[in-house]
């Protein structure tokens, strides 16, 4: 009995570890992630004072009303947003990345079998290509994906036909599991919102209309300098965007609502970071009037309002699309800009990349070295966006439902890798970072799973 | 499982090393920790606590009191416990471990000293060890219950009393209640556990700036 105790308590620490993967090098991450979270801040309060704008403040009554009456066409605003700028950019975030370091790890000042040859200098478990053959074997040669079985030289009887009856099957039975299992090998574009919704368990009942209507209200009342910082973000990215610009209202409508939930507030139980607190007017070092800020204790970068620009494409009801981002966020996207030890952490997915190029591309990985093109600091802003704005939005809407399918955020790693050994000649002949950048500037002519396919199984090693 | 906290005295780390010390240029590969209970005496072990850093391996041997009067010998009870999968990165390398009777080599009745003997193989390390080291025995048994004697024989069914004019049948009267009883019980425990969301204090959402603390 004792034995099954604690094997059962074992095995629970083991799942919670593993839930909890963020907090298990805690030293580490707390350092670096203390320094950074105290540069946002100040960077944010500097931003005040310098304009002299309030964190947040009430919106008086005819302004409400007039923001409720232009509700469905924020876009059509052009308020004066030169003052503003974003809190950081991944570059930025970028360099934090690079500084860390572990203090009980021997990194001599002399070239060694220590050194680290790319940016990362954390020595985290990252898998390697037998492994990730194993974690992707559905990628693999033998099995029918979309993206490549159903171009159309390929006949439809072959596989997708087929596929499509599955994939309807899963959608009647209402599996999650099945639908996690079957999207690996991609989703057919009509059935694709459905099946994200059944695996992020999202339904719509009334009372998540009502949640949405709620934050909605929450919007009309409280103004916040956030709002600014995302104003601007969308003016610079997605209205920028061949495929985005239409969805502007659409994603003022989901960030504006998503900065006041403050049921995001949880997901920080597996995320090492913390949300930024203040004070109400006045009152500060007292607790009871202590709040986070924003609301959702997420401070949003240039580039994010990308994670929600692609969902537009399938969900067209504001509080079922911001229900799908929401929990996008939640399981996903916050490791994209939070330090962490977990496998899906960013720090884990540059530290993948750069093993990956090193140990298939040695030739490539040293000669970019040599011309002061580390190739990292040209992937990491795809990985930190999950490519999306860099890909066509078929083929990233065929990369994140591998996402969904395989839960982990691993894969962006490897398309990164593939598209350097896909480009590979090209590479070998620029002298400088700005050609290598030139030869990378534009993705949207890449289909992904043959990338993806031809680097993990045809490549010879 | 209750348990008990066992006070122990926790030697300095002691380095294996072939060769000089000073002279050489490696770092120790073994640590060796010495766990002593001054003030206690012998005890079941029951479980060991500790948080580790960056050390791969664990062995640990046990000195256990004999009724005879040869010396005690030490007794290896953990041979190689795998900490680190990888001992070069670092998973594992900062977790909290419990190790439990159960899975030690010998029994573990009689404990007068511990030896814990911690391997890193790998050079990238600048140091290991483990921390926060907790001992523990057996705790008190809960006292058994013995069920009352009217829970284990129950008393048949007394005769029910004649039915007064004009009541409604009391066992239809319990039955109804209960139902209701029950359907209260339902709708206290469905009470919807989302959050109602407010963020403001008082509806006040009126912030100067952000706290560094």
């Amino acid at each position: 009995m004792l034995q099954e105790e604690s094997d059962l308590s074992l095995i629970i620490a083991q799942i919670v570890q593993k839930l909890k993967g963020s907090n298990l090098y805690a030293q580490l991450e707390r350092q670096a992630w203390g320094s950074w979270e105290k540069r946002i801040l100040k960077s944010l309060n500097s931003m005040c004072t310098e304009l002299s704008i309030p964190l947040a403040r009430k919106r008086p009554v005819g302004e409400q009303k007039e923001l409720l009456n232009k509700w469905n066409e924020m876009g059509t605003d052009e308020p004066d947003l030169s003052l503003f700028r974003p809190v950081y950019a991944p570059k930025d975030f970028l360099e934090v990345l690079i500084n860390l370091r572990n203090p009980n790890y021997e990194s001599g000042d002399s070239l060694s079998f220590r050194t680290h040859l790319g940016l990362i200098q954390v020595p985290l478990k990252v898998k390697d290509i037998p492994e990730l053959k194993e974690f992707f074997v559905e990628l693999g040669l033998t099995t029918g994906q979309l993206g490549i079985d159903d171009s159309t030289q390929v006949p439809p009887e072959l596989f997708e036909n087929e596929h499509v009856r599955i994939g309807q099957k899963v959608l009647t039975q209402q599996d999650s599991a099945a639908a996690q299992q079957y999207i690996r090998q991609g989703s057919p574009t009509a059935l694709r919102a459905e099946l994200w919704a059944l695996i992020l368990n999202i339904s719509s009942h009334p009372e998540d209309i009502l949640y949405y209507e709620q934050l909605k209200t929450n919007v009309i009342q409280h103004d916040l300098l956030v709002d600014s910082l995302i104003y601007k973000d969308v003016k610079l990215t997605a209205s920028n965007d061949d495929y985005y610009f239409v969805f502007e209202d659409y994603l003022y409508q989901v960030l504006l609502c998503f900065s006041r939930d403050t049921s995001v507030l949880s997901h920080f139980a597996y995320n090492s970071a913390s949300p930024p607190k203040s004070y109400i007017r006045g009152k500060l070092g007292l607790e009871e009037y202590a709040v986070f800020y924003p609301p959702n204790g997420v401070i949003p970068f240039h580039g994010f309002s990308m994670y929600v620009a692609p969902l537009c494409f399938l969900y067209h009801e504001p509080s079922k699309l911001y229900q799908i981002f929401r929990e996008m966020y939640v399981r996903f996207f916050f490791r994209l800009h939070s330090i962490s030890s977990h496998p899906s952490g960013i720090v884990s997915l540059c530290l993948l990349f750069e093993t990956l190029l090193q140990t298939y591309l040695p030739q490539l990985f040293y000669h970019l070295r040599e011309i002061g093109a580390q190739p990292l600091r040209i992937s990491f802003k795809w990985m930190v966006r999950a490519f999306s704005g860099y890909l066509a939005t078929d083929q990233l809407l065929l990369l994140w439902d591998r996402i969904l399918g395989y839960n982990s955020l691993e894969i962006l790693a490897v398309l990164a890798a593939a598209v350097f050994a896909f480009r590979a000649v090209n590479l070998m002949e620029v002298t400088s970072l700005a050609a290598a950048e030139a030869v990378l500037a534009d993705l949207s002519t890449l289909k992904v799973m043959p990338l993806l396919q031809i680097f993990l199984f045809a490549t010879v090693t | 499982m209750s348990r008990v906290s066992v006070p122990c005295h926790v030697k300095g780390t002691v380095a294996l090393q072939v060769g000089d010390v000073r002279t050489s240029q490696g770092r120790p590969g073994v640590l060796v920790i010495d766990v002593t209970f001054p003030s206690v005496a012998p005890f079941e072990l029951q479980e060991i606590m500790f948080k580790n850093y960056y050390t791969a391996f664990l062995t640990i041997r046990v000195r256990q009191h004999t009724s005879t009067h040869t010396p005690a010998k030490w007794v290896t009870c953990l041979r190689d416990y795998c900490l680190m999968p990888d001992p070069h990165s670092e998973e594992g390398a900062q977790e909290y471990v419990s190790l439990f009777k159960h899975q030690m080599l010998c029994d573990m009745a009689q404990v007068l000293e511990l030896r814990l003997i911690l391997r890193q193989p790998s050079p990238l390390w600048l140091s290991f060890t483990v921390e926060e080291l907790q001992i523990f025995q057996q705790g008190p048994k809960s006292p058994s219950m013995t069920f009352p004697k009217w829970l284990s024989h129950p008393v048949p069914c007394e005769q029910p009393t004649p039915l007064l004019e004009g009541l409604p049948d009391p066992s239809r009267v319990s039955s109804e209640v209960q139902q209701m009883w029950a359907l209260t019980e339902m709708i206290r425990a469905s009470h919807t556990s989302t959050r109602i969301g407010r963020f403001d204090v008082d509806g006040c959402y009126d912030l100067n700036l952000l706290s560094y603390t």
